[in-house]
């Protein structure tokens, strides 16, 4: 399977080909030709604001339906941290992650349980002599492959930990085969998500070979299901069991506060965490200890996918985690191996905004750009479908675009 | 004998200039930042660029802070990078001591803002592998770092 492999895609249908995705694109991935946006899929990191700038929604996510339960025999649901928030506090959201019985699925686990795990896992690991720190969270994949394309110095920092959802998917898989006969290959695993991100991490992940996830459903395709059927959940089990510390994962800082930290860093919004990123490989933050970023602004309520405002949502997430308190009860998980929550394959830089393999070759294109440069206008408008003026000369001497493509030199003429 | 500050533009493959103005935090580190993208985009390896980064962004901000006024000159050679930083100003009255990490003449508006810790000049010399600095008091100082490929 090829690593360009990407939720976030286009419905050419409702593009209009205006430029308000253009200029969102952290790794300027995308262009406009013909009318049309076109995503650069190997720079592509499925942070999704692509999606939260479209004002047509020709941006969106691939994500599996309800109707993909009908290939398993027996279905899992893993409702992602972030649905804490789309339901109000007056909610009880042990009756709504019930619900998912209803929508079909056998068994619900509660995604904030992993997320209780890892905190501990996470707080030991920041505690070893060996870490290198500031210690990068690896919660946010969108914020990884970032680093992985425009700082891969900074890999070293990531700590190799997997993610909530992975962690989560594990116990369920081997809560049920302990009480069930289920083969592997019968048991359907879905994540219900708020994240474009983690949908294609689910495909192509990032540190291990596959995941142990069959399909990402998100939070917008169920959750007026959710809403309709609220009176009528019967409330089969207690599937809530995960204290506030699992809770404040929705959101930005959570981490840091689960594990009780005061030296770290939190950043939310793509543009914010790129900021902070040229500071730290400046060397800049090597006080700090733990470094928690991610893409979406307020952090994972701020997904795309989900269906609540943000910031309400996140709200939500802090009054609700404050009001679970940290008590969580560890027996039942003390036994998970340590294998369980780690990445086993290392993270490789994707120098993709590489110009040419060969050295010489790049440094000659290099010269080329710096005379277009002098040429174009230099006015970034975006009306040739490269997001700068710098960005077309790179696509012309990459052999992507014509000088004609700029409109105001056409002008000149 | 070559004067070791001579900015030998002939047999560089590339040479680009900066001009750094003084005081002006809002843009400090631009030009920086420029050259980490630009080296990038030529595929050096993702070390040396660290090394760079750091001894330009440093010798950046010297400039912004105590000069009145300089210039970053880069030179891309097959085998080397020349990075040249030219300001005028003050100058450094004991470049001994100017060398030593912790030493700093950074005024408390300055060090308010996060800067003049005293690492600069010994953190370029680290990230280098050749360093030549001169300065004359009242005058300038000139300080070229070699970075090899």
């Amino acid at each position: 399977m090829s690593r360009f492999l990407h939720s976030v895609t286009l419905e050419k249908d409702y593009c209009n080909g205006c430029t308000n995705c253009l200029d969102r694109c952290p790794t300027q991935a995308i262009r406009i030709r013909a009318g049309k946006a076109e995503i650069i899929t190997e720079r592509c990191i499925d942070c999704g604001a692509c999606i939260k700038a479209c004002p047509y929604h020709a941006k969106g996510a691939l994500s599996d339906t309800l109707d993909m339960l009908s290939q398993f025999k027996f279905n899992v649901a893993l409702p992602a941290i972030s649905l804490y928030g789309q339901f109000g506090l007056e909610v009880d959201m042990n009756k709504v992650l019930n619900g998912f019985y209803q929508l079909g699925f056998d068994y619900v686990f509660d995604v904030g349980i992993a997320a209780e795990l890892l905190t501990d896992y996470q707080s030991m690991k920041l505690k070893l002599p060996e870490t290198v720190k500031p210690m990068i969270s690896t919660y946010c994949p969108a914020v990884i492959r970032l680093i992985q394309i425009r700082y891969p110095s900074l890999i070293e920092n990531i700590i190799n930990l997997e993610s909530p959802l992975e962690v989560a998917g594990r116990i369920a898989r081997q809560k049920i085969t302990e009480i069930t006969d289920l083969k592997y290959e019968e048991i359907g695993v879905f994540y219900i998500t708020q994240c474009p991100a983690t949908i294609t991490s689910i495909r192509k992940p990032i540190g291990i070979e596959k995941s142990c996830i069959n399909g990402a459903i998100s939070i917008e395709a169920i959750y007026t299901k959710l809403l309709r059927m609220y009176d009528d959940i019967e409330i089969k089990s207690n599937i809530q069991k995960c204290s506030g510390r699992g809770i404040g994962w929705g959101m930005v800082g959570g981490q840091s506060y689960a594990m009780g930290i005061d030296n770290y860093l939190a950043v939310d919004g793509i543009d914010e965490v790129v900021r902070v990123l040229d500071q730290f490989e400046l060397g800049k933050l090597n006080d700090i200890d733990f470094f928690e970023g991610y893409a979406c602004v307020t952090g994972c309520v701020g997904g795309p996918l989900n269906a609540e405002n943000p910031f309400i949502a996140k709200t939500r997430v802090r009054k609700r985690s404050n009001k679970e308190g940290q008590e969580f009860n560890m027996d039942e998980y003390k036994k998970m191996p340590e294998e369980m929550m780690q990445w086993h394959v290392d993270i490789e830089p994707f120098p993709v905004m590489k110009l040419d393999k060969d050295f010489k070759k790049a440094l000659e294109k290099m010269a080329k750009i710096e005379e277009l440069l002098q040429i174009l206008p230099g006015i970034d408008c975006g009306a040739c479908g490269s997001p700068t003026c710098r960005a077309l000369a790179e696509d012309i001497v990459m052999g992507r675009m014509t000088l004609d493509g700029c409109a105001v030199q056409n002008r000149k003429k | 004998m070559k004067d070791t500050f001579h900015i030998d533009r002939e047999d560089a493959i590339m040479a680009y200039d900066y001009e750094v103005i003084t005081d002006d935090f809002s843009r400090a580190g631009e030009a920086s930042s420029d050259i980490k993208k630009k080296l990038r985009q030529v595929g050096i390896d993702n070390d040396i660029i660290r090394r760079i980064a750091i001894s330009t962004y440093e010798a950046e901000i010297n400039q912004v802070i105590h000069s009145l006024g300089g210039r970053i000159t880069l030179l891309i050679r097959p085998d080397r990078i020349e990075l040249f930083f030219v300001d005028r100003g003050p100058g450094i009255e004991n470049i001994e001591l100017a060398m030593k990490e912790g030493f700093s003449t950074a005024s408390n508006k300055v060090r308010e803002m996060g800067f003049g810790a005293g690492m600069g000049l010994p953190n370029i010399k680290r990230c280098s592998d050749e360093f030549y600095i001169e300065s004359e008091v009242g005058s300038f100082t000139k300080l070229k770092i070699v970075i090899n490929l």
